[in-house]
């Protein structure tokens, strides 16, 4: 049995398009590493398409969006609603008097709804015992890899305004 | 005469059985700098996603370079493995 398949004295063409079914079937190492080749050619493309968006895609505009009145909600309450669209649940944290912070309510993780403990003062994620900061959203603990999205907010009289996403 | 054949066959054998190591040793190569690859790309999306822009092109640039290793690995297989089945 020959260690390299086929060393036939046919052309290389006529090796890789057998007739034969089972033969076709058959992958090489040199098929094989080409394969692999091929693959790396597309991880470096990923990689070339996230430079791209990085440095050449147009920075997104946010609506601004009235989400609460001053003082609707008390101190360490908190306040459902969407933003930038319908689909995107945030989260309105009166952290205290004068502090109000807002975030993505989708964790970083599995996009489970994170809810916030006045108990521990975090966000937390039920699902994989994620928790976050209610101060900046940054990870404390948990598989989550990345901070929450925070909602940039302003004041515009007696209405808090929600004007735009950081870390989205 | 027979004993020719018979030395013309084992020389012929064990080209091949070089040409065979070289080439699952060029193959492994390709296998461990695509894992490379693959940690390479989810680093680099994870650290874009979080607004860390800075490792983006860092990122891109090993990932080429990378590239440029399979390919080279690559055509070394081709080689030996036309080389080893010359007649």
């Amino acid at each position: 049995m020959p260690l390299l398949r086929s060393p036939s004295k046919e052309p290389l063409w006529k090796d890789e398009f057998s007739v034969f079914t089972s033969d076709e079937r058959y992958v090489t190492r040199r098929q094989f590493t080409q394969f692999l080749t091929l693959a790396s050619l597309g991880m470096f493309v990923g990689n070339l398409w996230i430079l791209v968006k990085a440095y050449f895609a147009k920075a997104p505009s946010f609506p601004s969006v009235a989400v609460a009145e001053m003082g609707e909600i008390p101190v360490r309450g908190v306040k459902l609603f969407t933003y930038p669209t319908e689909r995107d649940h945030c989260i309105l944290i009166r952290a205290s008097e004068e502090e109000y912070v807002a975030y993505s309510q989708k964790c970083t993780h599995l996009s489970c709804a994170v809810y916030f403990s006045a108990k521990e003062d975090r966000l937390e994620c039920p699902c994989h015992r994620g928790f976050f900061s209610v101060k900046d959203g940054s990870v404390l603990q948990g598989p989550p890899p990345r901070p929450l999205p925070r909602i940039t907010l302003e004041r515009d009289g007696a209405r808090l305004l929600a004007v735009g996403v950081k870390g989205s | 005469m027979a004993n020719l054949e018979r030395d013309m066959a084992n020389l012929e054998r064990s080209r091949q059985r070089r040409g065979l190591v070289a080439i699952s040793g060029a193959m492994t190569l390709v296998v461990i700098f695509l894992i490379v690859q693959i940690w390479l790309l989810n680093a680099t999306l994870e650290a874009f996603l979080a607004g860390h822009t800075g490792a983006v092109l860092p990122g891109a640039i090993f990932s080429g370079l990378v590239f440029l290793g399979c390919l080279a690995l690559d055509l070394f297989v081709m080689r030996v493995d036309r080389e080893s089945r010359k007649p």
